[in-house]
């Protein structure tokens, strides 16, 4: 069992919580996963480490309340006990000392982002931040960005909040301004990690993905995680799941995010919800 | 007693193969105490024993056939135990027909003893009238960690902790019991009767650590460091093997691992009860004729499909699945789709829509001594199904070589031991089951288990 230490609402549907898991906090770099089960019979949900404490034992998880299971987990507060909590998984981003490297984020996407720029910023690299968002309510974590990054650029969709439009509007704006970046790390929905490398590709700019795709095991047993990267079958748990995103077919990735779209449906029926 | 000298095995009842395949209940049923003494007296007891030549854990059979005979069923599973952890699982999963039975005398003529249903009823028999009591055992004060709680972890754990070791075992998953859990389905291996097992070794002072990634969450150098005087690793084969075909990654394809653990570990077959999903298709090809392709066929049946095929590019002669499965499922109405080799994999709209497949003609026998397959020019045609399995077998999952520095290994991923042994490459680290041998049988890991307890002992008893 492991210990919801704190919990925090972020905005209406994203939500941080502070768990206590020895062993993934001990050995968890930037860019891992853990995969989480919230109580018997629950389902194995793979998310992306946000922060960690080697002291106090404790990994930071943020997720956003869009299934059953996230649901279930959202109903939780401080105090009460998570059955399963597994990992450090997946491969470290692979980040490497350079001058300029900015990140774009797309909604929870800049709870994944957020280890790596830190990271990258005590490596001596100047990191810049584009958070995209909804509406304002949708961008997280602005503040905690803002203590390490030289520029913190904010797109909403309804312009509630920075700029009037998606995080590639901003990117194209920055490049156009003549802002060199030695390289892009973008994680959030394929279709804005999709559009980010539509964006960088002609300028052969060096973009890094996260992809979270359905697993069960989370260690390469299932398989059920393959992505096609450079024409290669490559599993997104043990391989991954920070891929080059020039390499990635993000169109099958979407497709295959849609295997269980029925099922989900029918699951909330089952349920009466 | 007068020896019964019937030529056939006292029948097993199962339930019926139309009403079987509608539900995840186990297919066999057991004998009764009647059935059980029955076939009991059809052993010779034979002074050669050659059915315990059979057993790779050396259980001594005639001593506990005798006991049945003689309705004193409580005695026989004693010594059963007294080499086998866990006994209603390998009266239920092992090859007998190539192990015990395989050797035995009244085989010759007729058919063999019915070791493994005498060994399923006589740990049934035990399981229905006892509670299970931790034992007391002296500890001697030496720390033992084992990778995996699949079969040849919770043996050699077992062995060693009724030595006195003091034994952790390591489980990547949230539950134990490695394939027995999450690969064989409940109808062939119910999960009760497995936790029943586990909960037997536990009783012996093992304690099990779910949701430890050995490779991830710590290495076998932290275990070392962290006082273990030696280490097991037997992690299994858990990556799976795709056929490398155009349409491998639409929607609709499984690997058997992805497959089987939805249904079994996470219990889909309960869906929408439990919020774990599978979703199976009309028309359901399994590709592979081995034990888990016949897994996955008997699950997609029962899970509602209407045709599943078993596609398998050899022959009927060269199928690996033992004969029993092959029955069982020909009984529930797969069907056997032989000298079919996929070359593509259909599909529109992202979804699955039909397999590709070019009949084979039997050649010359390979370097494994079966006739290898020919494609037949101009052969192709498409199987029309919306759900494909793929069930070509698994190799070791990569993640202990990659971190164990000193580990030496197969070209194919497999730790190299030494046979007599287990010894790894590594000093004090030992390996067996499906990570040594690549995908195997559940008793031939469970030897490996109980050889590396044993060199493990001596090891550690000639150190003090």
């Amino acid at each position: 069992m492991y210990k919801i230490v704190s919990k925090e609402t972020l905005n209406q549907a994203v939500e941080l919580m502070v768990i206590h898991a020895p062993y993934v906090a001990r050995k968890c770099e930037a860019g891992q996963f853990i995969i989480i089960r919230v109580d018997e019979d629950g389902e194995r949900i793979p998310l992306t480490i946000a922060d960690y404490d080697r002291e106090a034992e404790t990994v930071t998880i943020i997720y956003q309340v869009v299934g059953y299971s996230t649901q279930k987990l959202s109903e939780m507060k401080a105090g009460d006990f998570v059955v399963d909590f597994v990992g450090p998984l997946g491969q470290p981003a692979p980040l490497h000392k350079c001058d300029h490297v900015i990140g774009v984020a797309g909604g929870v996407g800049s709870a994944p982002l957020y280890p790596q720029l830190r990271k990258l910023h005590e490596m001596g690299v100047k990191v810049d931040v584009i958070i995209g968002g909804r509406s304002s309510e949708f961008v997280i974590l602005s503040d905690m960005f803002a203590e390490f990054c030289d520029h913190v650029y904010i797109a909403t969709d309804d312009g509630s909040l920075g700029t009037k439009g998606f995080v590639t509007t901003v990117l194209q704006n920055l490049i156009d301004q003549g802002e060199k970046f030695d390289e892009v790390i973008a994680i959030g929905p394929l279709i804005m990690m999709k559009n980010v490398v539509k964006l960088t590709k002609p300028y052969n700019i060096p973009t890094a993905v996260s992809l979270n795709p359905i697993m069960i095991d989370g260690t390469g047993m299932c398989g059920g995680c393959r992505v096609s990267v450079g024409g290669k079958t490559k599993f997104a748990c043990v391989d991954g799941p920070d891929f080059d995103g020039f390499e990635v077919d993000f169109d099958e990735c979407m497709k295959r995010q849609g295997m269980f779209k029925d099922e989900e449906h029918n699951c909330k029926i089952g349920r009466g919800e | 007693m007068a020896k019964n000298m019937s030529m056939t095995k006292v029948a097993m009842p199962e339930q019926e193969p139309n009403v079987r395949n509608k539900n995840f209940d186990e297919v066999a049923l057991g004998y009764t105490k009647e059935m059980a003494v029955e076939e009991a007296t059809r052993c010779l007891n034979c002074p050669k024993k050659p059915c315990m030549d059979g057993c790779p854990v050396n259980v001594p059979i005639p001593g506990f056939i005798e006991k049945v005979a003689e309705g004193d069923f409580e005695a026989a599973y004693e010594i059963i135990t007294s080499e086998n952890a866990l006994p209603a699982i390998c009266g239920r999963v092992c090859p007998q027909e190539n192990q015990c039975e395989g050797r035995c005398v009244r085989g010759i003529k007729g058919e063999p003893v019915g070791i493994g249903r005498l060994e399923r009823f006589v740990a049934d028999y035990h399981m229905a009238n006892s509670v299970p009591e931790p034992v007391d055992i002296p500890k001697n004060g030496k720390k033992v960690a084992v990778v995996g709680c699949g079969p040849s972890g919770l043996t050699c754990a077992g062995e060693l902790a009724k030595k006195g070791y003091e034994v952790t075992i390591f489980e990547a998953l949230h539950k134990a019991g490695g394939v027995l859990s999450y690969g064989i389905p409940e109808f062939r291996l119910p999960k009760d009767l497995v936790a029943r097992e586990i909960a037997n070794v536990e009783n012996l002072g093992v304690k099990i650590e779910t949701n430890v990634i050995v490779g991830r969450s710590l290495t076998i150098d932290d275990l070392m460091s962290d006082g273990y005087q030696a280490v097991f690793v037997g992690s299994g084969a858990g990556l799976p093997r795709f056929l490398n075909i155009p349409g491998e990654n639409l929607l609709g394809v499984y690997s058997a691992n992805e497959f089987l653990t939805r249904v079994n570990l996470m219990k889909a077959y309960k869906f929408p009860e439990t919020p774990t999903p599978i979703k199976v298709g009309k028309n359901v090809a399994v590709v592979g004729a081995g034990n888990v392709a016949m897994d996955a066929a008997r699950t997609a049946k029962r899970l509602g499909a209407e045709n599943v095929y078993i596609v398998y590019r050899r022959g009927e002669d060269e199928v690996p699945a033992r004969k029993e499965e092959v029955h069982h499922a020909k009984e529930e109405g797969i069907i056997f789709k032989l000298l079919n080799n996929p070359c593509e994999i259909h599909g529109e709209d992202g979804w699955v829509t039909g397999i590709e497949v070019i009949k084979q003609e039997l050649g010359e026998p390979d370097e494994s001594g079966r006739r290898s397959p020919v494609p037949v020019e101009g052969s192709n045609y498409v199987i029309p199904v919306e759900t494909v399995v793929i069930a070509i077998g698994q190799s070791p999952n990569p993640l202990i070589r990659q971190t164990t520095p000193g580990l030496e290994t197969q070209r194919w991923g497999g730790i190299i031991v030494d046979e007599d042994t287990m010894k790894t490459s590594k000093d004090g680290v030992y390996a067996g089951g499906d990570t040594v041998t690549g995908a195997a049988t559940v008793i031939l890991a469970m030897g490996a288990g109980k050889k590396a307890a044993k060199a493990i002992d001596e090891a550690l008893s000639a150190e003090a």
